[in-house]
C-alpha cells in the first residue's frame, strides 16, 4: 500500500502539465500569451514543469501601451530570469488611427488594443495553437470552456456547438484558419492559484499586494483598472480575503462591466 | 488521497442529470443559494433582470448566465460550478437533458465522482430519466442518488414518491446500479434542499446536502497494476526525459519495466520532476517524467506496466460504444481509435447487438450501423497493437474514443479481453515473433486473409464492372484489394504473349501464379479473365491452394445473346464478321464452371446485386481465421 498523499493542488498541477503536453504533441506551431499577470506566471511556472525546465514555444505580450510599468519591469526582469523567447506585439494600427481610453469606450478600446492585437499575432506567426490562463471560476461565460477550445477564423467561440471532451481526449484538429485556444488552467480557483503561487514560490508583481489599504485582486490596462480596498501584504492575508469575500474577481475591470452581458460580447469576438 | 474534509482534497463532482424539464438547474440554483455559495449581488441582479422584462424570478436562472439560455430556457452546456457544505466542497456539474445534447453530458458525467439524478414527480420516469441513468453506468460512476422533485406538483404525496421509487430502483438494478438516496424534494420552496422537510413528514430520510456529504471520492487508482502511459520523449538537454502520466499503480526508481506493444524491458533509472522532490515514487495521477537505465526504444502511445501485471496486447476487441455525433458509424469505415495516448487506424468488423438507451430493449438485426445516441455491442479491429485492459479492470485504460476527421464521435468501454501470462505472451506474441511473417500474422494486422477471387464468364457478362465495383467496395471497408485484369496483365507482365491456345495457356498460368503471390501477401485479388477451360481454372485453384491461399471461383453468367448485345467493344461484332478468330462463345467452347463457390446471374441481377451475392459470401470466408491462434 502506498502512502504518498496528493492534495487538490496536486491534482491540479498534474491536470495542468498532461494538457501541456498534449498540447505540445497536438500542435506544432504553439505561442503562450503572458499578461504578466498571477494567473499567467503560473502558467509559465507549469510550462517549466511541464518541459522539465525548458518552454519549447515563444511567450507572447500583447502591449496595449497603457501597461502599468511596474508590469513591464516585471516583464523584463521575467524574460531574462526565465530566458523566455518573447515576443511583443502592440496594435500600432490602432493606436495611430487615436484609439485609446482618453477617446473611445473600454470595451472598443479592449477589443483593438487586446483581440485584434492578438488577431494580428496570429496572423503574422499563423500558430496553431494558443496557450491561455483562463479558469472557470473567473465568469460564467468561461465555466463552460473546454481544456481544447477551437476557434475559427474570424476568433469566433461557438459556444453552443462545442467539441465533446472527456477520458483525456481533447479536439486537436483545427480547421484551415483555425487555432485552439488550449487552457491548462480551466479547473484552477482564484484561491487555488494563490496557494500555488505560495507553495511553489513563484515571483509574481507587487502590485497584487496592499500599499496604502489598497491592492490589485485582478491587472489589466492602467486606466480602467481599479485596486481594491485591502490591507492584504502577504499570500496568506489575500487567502484569507478571498475566502471571506463574496464579491467577483474581475469587479475591478471596468470593460467587463462596460453593458449588460459586456464579457459574453467580448469573448464571443476573441477576448480571452 | 487526503482526507475529503480538508480544504486540501479536490472538490467532489458531482454530475446533476434528468429528463429536460424536471427541475435539474432549479435544484442546482437551489443549493448554490441555500449554501451561500452566489457572489453578492447576483440574486438581486437577476431578480432586477427578470422584473424588467416582467417574467416570474426563478432560482434556473442563476445558472442561465448566457444570453442564449435564458432565450431557449434550456441549459446548452457543461458548466463547473463550486459549492460547500460544512463538511466538503464540491464541483457541480451541470449537464443538460436535451435529448441532441448527448456529448454535453458526456464531457460533464466523464469526469464526475457522483450523479444526482433528478425526476420530476409531476412526469415521472422518462425517456432521459432511463438514458442517462443508462450512461452513468457505461462512465463507471456508482455513485447515484436520486431526488424526485417537484413534490409540491403533486401535493406532497407518499404514495406518488413511491410509486416512482420503486419503479425506478428496478430499472437501476437491472443496470447494476443502486442508489445511495431517493429523496423526495422541491427545490422551488426548498423542502428537503438543504433543510429537512416540514411539508413531508412521512419521510425521515436524509436531505440533498446531507446525502451529498455522505459520498466519497472515487476509489484511488493507486492500489492498481501499474500504467503509466507514455506522451512524449524529450530530448531538451542531454537527458533522454520518457514524460506521461501514471494512469494507476505506483511507478519507483529501481522498477522493472515492460513498455507494451514492443515488450521490451528496461529499468527505471530516475523520477524526473522540475522543481520537486525526485526520489520520491510517482503514483496514479502524477504527470512525471522518466529516465531508463537502458535506452530501449519507446514513443508516444507506450504502456509501461510491471512484469507480473502487463495489459493486453490485441488488435481486436468487443465494447459497449455510444455514438454522439449526426453522421452514423458505419461498418467497415476506418476510423481513429484513440485510447490514453495511443492512436491508431481501426474499423468496426461488426455489430453484435444494439441497444435502446431508453428502453433497454437489444436488437440483433444485422445491423451495418449505429445513429447517433444509440449503444453498441460492437467487434473492432486495429491497424496494429492496441494495449488494452478491461474496463472493469483499470477503467483508465479500458477506455476509448473514436475520432473522425479529428472529431470525437463516440467512446466505448471494453470488456472480455483475456489476460495472458507474460511468459506465454513473451513465446507466442503475435506481432513481435521472430522469423518469417505468416499469414496468419498478416491477416491478424489488416482483418481478412488474402484471397483470390476468380471471375469467369463469357466476354460482355460484366466480369470487369463486377471486379471494379468489388474492389471499390472492398476497399472502403478498408481492406486490401486489387484487380487482375487483361488491361494491366497483358500489356507488361504478358506482353509477349498472343492468343494461340498455348499463349492462352501461359497467360491464365501467370495470372494464377502473381494471384497467389499477392494472396499470400494478403491482399485479395479478384481476376477478371473469361478463362474458358475448367482445365485451366482448375490449375488456377491448384496454384492459389499450394500457397495457402483461398480460391473461390466466381461465374457471371449471362446467356450469350444477353453478351452479345451488350457487345461493350464490338467483339462479337467482329468475330461473326470474321474479322476475329477462336472467339469463346462464337468459334470457340466456353465451359461452363461445373461446382463454382458463387454464382451471379448479370442478365437478372444488378451490378450491385451481384457484389452483394459475391460480398456475402466472400466476407466471412476472408474473416475466418483465428485471431488468438
Amino acid at each position: 500500500m502506498t502512502s504518498v498523499q496528493r492534495t487538490h493542488l496536486d491534482y491540479l498541477e498534474n491536470q495542468s502539465i498532461f494538457i501541456f503536453r498534449e498540447a505540445y504533441h497536438a500542435f506544432k506551431n504553439i505561442a503562450m500569451p503572458w499578461s504578466m499577470g498571477k494567473d499567467s506566471n503560473v502558467l509559465i511556472w507549469l510550462a517549466r514543469k511541464s518541459f522539465f525546465g525548458k518552454i519549447p514555444f515563444p511567450v507572447l505580450h500583447i502591449d496595449t501601451t497603457y501597461e502599468f510599468p511596474e508590469m513591464l519591469e516585471f516583464r523584463d526582469w521575467a524574460t531574462k530570469h526565465y530566458n523566455l523567447n518573447l515576443i511583443v506585439k502592440i496594435n500600432t494600427e490602432a493606436r495611430e488611427r487615436g484609439i485609446g481610453y482618453e477617446t473611445h469606450d473600454p470595451v472598443t478600446v479592449t477589443h483593438e488594443l487586446k483581440t485584434v492585437a492578438l488577431q494580428q499575432a496570429l496572423a503574422d506567426y499563423k500558430w496553431d495553437a494558443l496557450i491561455t490562463g483562463i479558469r472557470r471560476d473567473e465568469d460564467p461565460t468561461r465555466a463552460k470552456e473546454r481544456y481544447f477550445s477551437p476557434r475559427n477564423a474570424q476568433f469566433e467561440w461557438d459556444y453552443k456547438d462545442q467539441p465533446p471532451e472527456f477520458w483525456g481526449q481533447f479536439a486537436t484538429s483545427p480547421e484551415k484558419g483555425e487555432h485552439v485556444r488550449v487552457q491548462p488552467l480551466l479547473d484552477w480557483t482564484e484561491a487555488d492559484i494563490w496557494r500555488y503561487i505560495q507553495r511553489e514560490n513563484i515571483p509574481i508583481p507587487k502590485m497584487y499586494f496592499a500599499r496604502n489599504g489598497k491592492r490589485f485582486r485582478s491587472l489589466g490596462c492602467s486606466p480602467i483598472t481599479q485596486p481594491i480596498a485591502s490591507t492584504a501584504s502577504t499570500i496568506d492575508e489575500i487567502i484569507a480575503e478571498l475566502e471571506a469575500t463574496r464579491t467577483s474577481e474581475r469587479a475591478g475591470r471596468a470593460q467587463d462591466h462596460h453593458e449588460r452581458n459586456a464579457m459574453q460580447k467580448l469573448r464571443a469576438k476573441g477576448f480571452l | 488521497m487526503a482526507d475529503p474534509q480538508s480544504s486540501a482534497a479536490s472538490p467532489l463532482k458531482v454530475v446533476f442529470v434528468g429528463h429536460v424539464d424536471h427541475g435539474k438547474s432549479t435544484l442546482i440554483g437551489r443549493i448554490l443559494h441555500d449554501t451561500g455559495s452566489l457572489p453578492e449581488g447576483k440574486i438581486e441582479d437577476i431578480k432586477k433582470a427578470c422584473a424588467a422584462e416582467g417574467m416570474e424570478f426563478e432560482f434556473a436562472f442563476l445558472l442561465d448566465a448566457l444570453i442564449e439560455e435564458q432565450k431557449q430556457n434550456v441549459t446548452i452546456d457543461t458548466t463547473q460550478i463550486p459549492f460547500r457544505t460544512a463538511r466538503a466542497r464540491y464541483a457541480i456539474i451541470d449537464a443538460p437533458g436535451h435529448k441532441e445534447f448527448l456529448k454535453n453530458m458526456i464531457t460533464g458525467a466523464s469526469s464526475a465522482d457522483a450523479a444526482i439524478l433528478v425526476i420530476g414527480a409531476n412526469e415521472g420516469v422518462r425517456e432521459q430519466s432511463r438514458r442517462h441513468a443508462y450512461l452513468l453506468g457505461l462512465l463507471g460512476i456508482k455513485q447515484i442518488i436520486v431526488v424526485v422533485n417537484k413534490m409540491d406538483l403533486v401535493d406532497f404525496s407518499e404514495a406518488r414518491f413511491h410509486e416512482i421509487e420503486s419503479d425506478y430502483r428496478k430499472f437501476l438494478v437491472d443496470l447494476g446500479l443502486e442508489a445511495s438516496a431517493f429523496i423526495p424534494a422541491s427545490a422551488k420552496q426548498g423542502e428537503n434542499v438543504a433543510r429537512a422537510t416540514m411539508k413531508m413528514k412521512w419521510y425521515c430520510g436524509a436531505s440533498v446536502l446531507e446525502a451529498l456529504d455522505l459520498l466519497q471520492p472515487q476509489k484511488p487508482d493507486v492500489d492498481l497494476p501499474l500504467r503509466f502511459c507514455v506522451q512524449d520523449v524529450y530530448r531538451f538537454d542531454v537527458r533522454r526525459i520518457i514524460a506521461g502520466r501514471i494512469e494507476t499503480g505506483t511507478l519507483r526508481v529501481g522498477d522493472q519495466l515492460v513498455f507494451s506493444p514492443a515488450n521490451k524491458s528496461s529499468v527505471v533509472a530516475s523520477i524526473e520532476r522540475w522543481n520537486a522532490l525526485a526520489t520520491s515514487p510517482a503514483v496514479a495521477g502524477d504527470s512525471v517524467g522518466i529516465t531508463l537505465s537502458e535506452q530501449i526504444f519507446v514513443e508516444r502511445g507506450y504502456v509501461a506496466s510491471h512484469e507480473n501485471e502487463t495489459p493486453i496486447e490485441t488488435n481486436r476487441f468487443h465494447a459497449d460504444l455510444f455514438w454522439i455525433v449526426r453522421e452514423p458509424l458505419r461498418l467497415g469505415h476506418l476510423y481513429n481509435l484513440r485510447l490514453a495516448t495511443q492512436d491508431l487506424k481501426c474499423q468496426v468488423v461488426s455489430i453484435e447487438e444494439v441497444m435502446d438507451s431508453s428502453t433497454l430493449e437489444t436488437k440483433n438485426d444485422g445491423r451495418e450501423q449505429l445513429e447517433r445516441n444509440e449503444i453498441g455491442k460492437l467487434t473492432i479491429q486495429t491497424r496494429g497493437p492496441l494495449v488494452i485492459d478491461n474496463h472493469d479492470r483499470i477503467p483508465n485504460l479500458g477506455r476509448f474514443v473514436i475520432v473522425d476527421d479529428g472529431e470525437i464521435c463516440g467512446g466505448g468501454t471494453i470488456f472480455g479481453g483475456v489476460y495472458t501470462d507474460r511468459q506465454v505472451t513473451k513465446s507466442q506474441n503475435i506481432f513481435w515473433t521472430e522469423g518469417k511473417i505468416t499469414a496468419q500474422q498478416r491477416a491478424m494486422r489488416s482483418g481478412h486473409r488474402g484471397a483470390v477471387v476468380w471471375l469467369t464468364g463469357l466476354s460482355g457478362a460484366g466480369k470487369s464492372t463486377i471486379a471494379q465495383a468489388l474492389e471499390r467496395e472492398l476497399f472502403h471497408r478498408a481492406m486490401y484489394t486489387y484487380v487482375l485484369d487483361g488491361d494491366n496483365v497483358r500489356h507488361g507482365l504478358n506482353s509477349n504473349l498472343g492468343f494461340s491456345p498455348d499463349d492462352r495457356l501461359e497467360n491464365i498460368r501467370r495470372v494464377s501464379e502473381v494471384a497467389k503471390l499477392m494472396a499470400d501477401a494478403g491482399t485479395v485479388v479478384i481476376t477478371a479473365f473469361i478463362s474458358p477451360y475448367r482445365m485451366d481454372r482448375r490449375r488456377a485453384r491448384e496454384i492459389a491452394l499450394e500457397g495457402n491461399a483461398e480460391f473461390i471461383e466466381v461465374f457471371v453468367d449471362a446467356p450469350l445473346e444477353v453478351c452479345e448485345t451488350r457487345d461493350p467493344k464490338n467483339l462479337y461484332k467482329k468475330a461473326r464478321a470474321g474479322e476475329i478468330r477462336d472467339f469463346t462463345g462464337i468459334d470457340a467452347p466456353y465451359e461452363a464452371p461445373e461446382d463454382p463457390e458463387i454464382v451471379v446471374r448479370t442478365d437478372e441481377q444488378t451490378v450491385d446485386e451481384s457484389v452483394a451475392t459475391i460480398m456475402e459470401q466472400l466476407l466471412p470466408r476472408l474473416r475466418e481465421y483465428e485471431a488468438n491462434e
